[in-house]
């Protein structure tokens, strides 16, 4: 093992070198420094590093401590104390974070170094983080493609090694879909299992905070520390904490899979079809009972989701007026001429057509037919969940109907765009938790894109989702594949 | 102007303070109404047996006691402001 196989490495393997003193947390960050500086430049993962802060808490770092001397990518969305906090926008442009986010402070007590802030859809708003405002950040296995979003920054530094972990946000998929795009494990946890606090708010009522990783026991590992009860976060659950990694297995008898039939669409590339398909027949071969279950309200999930999700941002992005913080017009004749030119200037075309529609859809008039009608489907989303629940223990689906799509081929019809979560959103409706893991290759245009797996359980089932994920993955070689990219030069 | 929709997205960029360029306006009237035609299915579903969902998880009044505790000092809070002066934020004059 030199240096620079040391980015190539899960969080678990490397704690083993750490604890087992064969490196220092100060020759993983410089090891991480030179790897970042080799490749990121092709990636564009990151929007700010701070190694020598990192190399300064390396060489200070506990590793007894359950992710001590890790360092950590964070999506540039979550308050990191002294870091640049951009929401991938021009507004908050040059803003930096005065607080560190109730995650943070969990990764801090338990030892890891957030060193850096990954790229982002504006505001997190988008499926390709190319509403970015800050700069463009490709696909590892092709970088002619997207690398799926808003969390696209957090799931290509993992995919290229350029981070060994990193948190995401996920609203309406926002981590599971990049992790899928890119080739790595992401993970939704439950609405209120993981703190908001600091997190820059979206649609409060489906943002959660969760991680990408290379493996599903990282994501345990992870999910060991930033899980939990947070006073300054009203909607956080007051619930114990599993050890989540000392759960993880091998076998899966007696584990009910369910294989939702709305969810094996026309439409599914058929590459995707046959690698979720195989990737079934595994887990009925380890042990899983398979069963076929209905979620009927399926199809109304995508228009449920851009009602409530872009109600609830309009209310949340009307605090970035140009007064406290961020970017504010310039010369400006009176109060109003601040603040419309100030978001004229600040925001990006996906934030303004959520704002308007957002604005549109709570508007005096339209209130009853739009917002109230989609909260009212949600809950009929909710109970499809909870029936289907009843009968199975998580429920099994592609992440995204298609691999990565490339770069500009979906820009200019949002709607299309929106389309690209159709298997991600219901989750976070019905406050669910779940995750994606590689579950194989398209082969298209001589590129080898990753597929990915998504298994969703019940509230507050975190363990068991991670119990599945992991045994799946541990029968398989797919977190093994490497992008061409992340072979060491 | 108007589009196949009800919705005006001058008038509403408008309640949600953004200036827009024509050609902004004119971009977005036509994704809106495509958006908007997408989720007329909605009226599709029967919802007359359901109470609105604001949460997925039923959590309610969550209280904590009303005790003062640590914050942000006037200088981390201006900390990012566009314009400060005193310990205050700078804005145009609001009134004549």
């Amino acid at each position: 093992m030199t240096e620079k196989d040391l980015p190539a490495l899960s969080i678990a393997d490397l704690q083993s070198l750490l604890r087992s003193r064969e490196v220092s947390a100060r020759e993983v960050v410089d090891a991480l420094r030179a790897r970042i500086e080799a490749v990121d430049g092709e990636i564009g993962a990151y929007l700010s590093v701070d190694m020598d802060a990192a190399a300064k808490e390396a060489e200070k770092a506990n590793v007894d401590l359950p992710l001590g001397g890790v360092p950590l990518a964070i999506k540039d969305i979550i308050n990191v104390m002294g870091q640049p906090c951009t929401c991938g926008s021009k507004i908050l442009h040059g803003h930096r974070a005065t607080y560190d986010a109730t995650v943070i402070q969990k990764l801090r007590a338990a030892g890891a170094i957030p060193f850096g802030k990954t790229n982002l859809d504006e505001f997190a708003m988008g499926s390709s983080t190319e509403n970015s405002a800050m700069k463009l950040t490709r696909n590892p296995w092709d970088l002619s493609r997207v690398p799926g979003g808003s969390s696209g920054g957090s799931a290509a530094a993992v995919a290229a090694d350029v981070a060994f972990g990193a948190l995401g946000s996920d609203t309406g998929g926002s981590i599971r879909q990049p992790a899928a795009l890119s080739g790595v494990v992401g993970f939704k946890p439950t609405y209120g299992r993981v703190s908001r606090f600091g997190l820059v708010a979206f649609a409060s009522s489906l943002d959660q905070i969760g991680p990408l990783t290379k493996t599903v026991r990282d994501s345990a590992l992870i999910m060991n520390v930033i899980a939990g009860h947070d006073p300054q976060d009203s909607t956080s659950l007051n619930e114990p904490v599993p050890d989540y990694a000392a759960k993880l297995g091998n076998d899966l008898r007696g584990v009910r899979l369910g294989v939702p039939k709305e969810y094996m669409i026309e439409g599914t590339d058929p590459q995707v079809k046959a690698a979720i398909t195989a990737a079934v027949k595994q887990m009925n071969s380890l042990g899983a009972e398979i069963v076929d279950v209905s979620l009927p309200h399926t199809d109304y999930a995508v228009a449920v989701y851009y009602i409530l999700a872009t109600a609830e941002a309009s209310a949340n992005l009307a605090r970035f007026d140009g007064v406290r913080y961020g970017y504010r017009a310039e010369n400006p004749r009176d109060v109003l001429d601040l603040y419309g030119r100030t978001r004229q200037e600040g925001f990006g075309p996906e934030v303004k057509r959520r704002v308007i529609l957002g604005t549109y859809v709570l508007s005096s008039g339209y209130y009853d037919a739009y917002y109230l009608r989609a909260q009212k489907v949600r809950e009929l989303i909710r109970r499809d969940f909870a029936k289907a629940f009843a009968k199975v223990d998580a429920l099994i689906s592609p992440t995204s109907p298609v691999p990565a799509f490339k770069l500009g081929e979906r820009t200019a019809e949002p709607l299309q765009m929106y389309l690209a979560d159709i298997f991600t959103i219901a989750a976070n409706l019905a406050g669910i938790c779940g995750i994606s893991l590689p579950c194989g290759f398209a082969e298209v245009d001589g590129h080898r894109l990753p597929v990915g797996l998504q298994l969703l359980g019940k509230p507050l089932d975190e363990a068991r989702i991670l119990q599945i994920a992991h045994a799946y993955e541990q029968s398989t070689d797919w977190h093994k594949a490497r992008p061409p990219i992340a072979s060491p030069k | 102007m108007a589009g196949t929709s009800e919705l005006d997205v001058g008038y509403v960029a408008r309640l949600a303070r953004i200036n827009l360029t024509e050609e902004e306006a004119n971009a977005f009237q036509k994704q809106l109404d495509d958006v908007l035609k997408y989720v007329e299915k909605l009226r599709q579903a029967d919802v007359s047996h359901v109470e609105a969902a604001a949460h997925a998880l039923p959590i309610f009044n969550v209280f904590r006691e009303d005790a003062a505790s640590e914050w942000f000092t006037a200088e981390q809070a201006l900390s990012n402001a566009p314009r400060k002066a005193n310990d205050l934020f700078i804005v145009p004059k609001v009134v004549e």
